[in-house]
């Protein structure tokens, strides 16, 4: 089995903090770390392998620094890591992303593709799908079980639904998006971070993917973002210290009554 | 935009079978591409040989008047419409009226045309009906195989899909195949001036909001559940009806649902479908404690959810986990009790109306989002409150 998975560096956005004047994102000084979501993909990937044989490709597009969120999966025991950065490529939407990526994986071999169901910073679990479109695969998203058939070329799968979960067959190659629960990521051996150093990251340029400037990128986004702004703040609630037990429970249903819920 | 057969095409008609639309004939051995075409695709992925290339290039600004009316993606299930297609159809309606536009609804399934009547009732001026036995159960390459193929040749201005489970699968593979932008999980939809639909949205867990726009035609967004109005249905209302004629070759289809597993069954564990929600946290302290959760979500009629921890610790099935690594959820009332408030928990519930919290802690951040909130001891106001919620409830029956 060959399997890629796509990967991002997001910032921790527990440290992200907002300017108070201008409204935007504060972003010196946040630590990125690799999106937690993708963590699930590549642990699973891992033990496909290690079922299955084959070997474990990580990619991601970023900024050189991305480089780190590469480095951490090695560790855990990816076989290798490819890069995408260029200037050309910052500024891309869902849909610029996705095309980019398929591009590079257009060059690579695989038998699967693993995706988190979605990055922390943008939470929009678009990627995955128009990425899976791009390359012209199926897809399987928001993944608790899979397990792969490789004799018969495919995967089953369970995916979480609003009430329980739809168990999917589907042909391989195919894209999958995991989800917190699909199993529980390792974390990196001291062997692991060693020999992680000694790995191939290949980077690759626009260049390198033969890809025209106009459709990376922000030029190339379909979509646009023209305001951001900071949410209406919530109204300052009202904080009661009651001793009394009866007389607190006794505040709150007075609050709902007042509130018109019960 | 062209599609194109190229010499590699055997004349093997798997492309025929595949046409949603019946567009293609073979002809002097080789495939012939009709008028009744729509550059939807299908026939590219069905072709053993690679032979037929379609260039989609996104539609030119002088061409975006091409593209009118508001479309409403409504997703039902065995026959039920989901309560977000009813929320849409309220939004897109207000949408349609600013943009002097028609409100259409299309649905897709195996035996779908008793739904056309309570779209329009909520709204839709037309229904566009897909039936076909392969899309019984939702497949992701059934939908966007029909929904880029309606899209491509009805062109409407804008669409939107729920972004539930499957209108997340969904909607970025038809944006993808149609070449469009795509908002997710938008909370707030506008048009301005220029006509254009303005999407709104939250980034970075909640802690910014983007307004976002589409530089081609469809225009489209997956919406948050319960976060629009459903409106008051008129049942004097009949919308026109289309039945849109659409073939599926199940070659085409390739992913199969074996079996569909309902693990909540009860109203109390159906968090993201609750107008009330009690929630716990850490401060519970012990699984057996849980069950005074439980005993005050029903006397509130509420569902039950928890924070992070309480998941990890296997006390509750992560469905009912709310907050980043769990759900989102924008219930009319959330009762958080023993819940700190870390920004984990708060990006996946401080959309909610109204926030109640009972924490022993007078710092917790909870304290800071809540619109009423008591400092004390769980587990002498819990049981207090569910008592005196019972007697009023007692009190309600005749």
């Amino acid at each position: 089995m060959k399997i890629i998975v796509c990967v991002k560096q997001v910032p921790e956005i527990t440290e992200v903090k907002i300017d108070p004047v201008t409204h935007t994102l504060i972003r010196e000084g946040v630590p990125s770390i690799l999106n937690p979501f993708d963590e699930f993909a590549v642990e699973e990937a891992l033990r496909i392998r290690e079922k299955h044989g084959g070997e474990v490709t990580v990619l991601t597009m970023g900024p050189p620094q991305a480089k780190e969120a590469l480095i951490k999966c090695l560790a855990m025991g990816a076989d290798r890591a490819i890069l995408l950065t260029d200037r050309a490529f910052a500024g891309a939407d869902t849909w610029a992303t996705a095309y980019t990526l398929s591009l590079a994986i257009k060059r690579l071999e695989y038998d699967m593709i693993l995706c988190g169901k979605q990055a922390i910073d943008g939470d929009t679990a678009q990627v995955g799908p128009e990425l899976a479109e791009n390359l012209g695969i199926p897809q399987i998203t928001f993944v608790k079980k899979v397990e792969v058939d490789e004799k018969a070329r495919k995967v089953v799968a369970h995916r979480e639904t609003e009430d329980g979960y739809e168990v999917i067959e589907c042909r391989l190659p195919a894209l999958l998006t995991a989800i917190k629960g699909l199993n529980e990521p390792r974390l990196p051996s001291l062997m692991g971070i060693m020999s992680a150093s000694k790995k191939e990251i290949k980077t690759a340029t626009a260049a390198d993917l033969a890809a025209k400037v106009e459709e990376l990128g922000l030029k190339g986004s379909f979509t646009e973002v023209v305001e951001v702004f900071a949410p209406e703040p919530r109204q300052k609630g009202t904080i009661v210290t009651e001793t009394e037990p009866e007389a607190a429970a006794k505040r709150i249903v007075e609050f709902l009554q007042a509130q018109v819920i019960i | 935009m062209s599609i194109e057969v190229k010499e590699t095409c055997t004349g093997c008609g798997v492309c025929v079978r595949a046409c949603p639309f019946g567009a293609i004939e073979v002809a002097e051995g080789k495939a012939r591409i009709g008028d009744a075409c729509t550059l939807c695709t299908v026939c590219v992925r069905s072709c053993p040989f690679h032979a037929i290339v379609i260039e989609r290039p996104s539609v030119p600004v002088e061409r975006f008047a091409d593209y009118r009316g508001v479309w409403v993606v409504a997703e039902q299930e065995g026959g039920t419409l989901k309560t977000v297609s009813f929320e849409l159809l309220g939004e897109g309606g207000r949408l349609a009226e600013k943009l002097g536009e028609e409100l259409a609804a299309v649905v897709a399934g195996s035996d779908v045309t008793e739904l056309a009547k309570p779209l329009g009732t909520y709204g839709a001026d037309k229904v566009y009906l897909i039936e076909n036995e392969l899309l019984e159960r939702y497949t992701t390459d059934a939908y966007t195989d029909v929904l880029a193929a309606v899209i491509t040749r009805y062109k409407p201005s804008v669409v939107l899909f729920g972004a539930t489970i499957n209108g997340r699968d969904l909607a970025p593979r038809v944006a993808a195949r149609l070449r469009v932008g795509l908002t997710a999980d938008c909370t707030g939809l506008e048009i301005d001036n220029e006509k254009r639909l303005v999407q709104i949205r939250p980034a970075f867990g909640g802690n910014i909001m983007a307004s976002i726009i589409s530089h081609n035609r469809p225009q489209m967004a997956t919406v948050r559940p319960r976060v629009m109005k459903a409106p008051k249905p008129d049942e004097t209302r009949n919308p026109k009806v289309e039945h849109v004629k659409i073939n599926l070759d199940p070659i085409t289809v390739r992913s199969k649902v074996l079996e569909k597993v309902r693990e909540l069954t009860k109203p109390s564990e159906k968090i993201e479908e609750a107008e009330v929600i009690v929630s716990c946290g850490r401060g519970i302290g012990k699984q057996e404690e849980l069950k005074q959760i439980y005993e005050l979500a029903e006397a509130l009629g509420a569902a039950v959810g928890g924070s992070r921890p309480i998941v990890d610790c296997g006390w509750l099935p992560h469905q009912q986990q709310v907050g980043q690594s769990g759900k989102t959820v924008s219930p009319r009332l959330y009762l958080a009790v023993g819940i700190s408030g870390t920004i984990q928990h708060r990006i996946g519930m401080q959309s909610s109306d109204i926030i109640i919290a009972i924490n022993k802690d007078p710092e917790a951040p909870i304290f800071n989002l809540a619109n009423f909130g008591v400092v004390g001891d769980l587990f002498e106001i819990v049981p207090r409150l569910t008592e005196q919620l019972r007697i009023i409830k007692a009190k309600e029956r005749p």
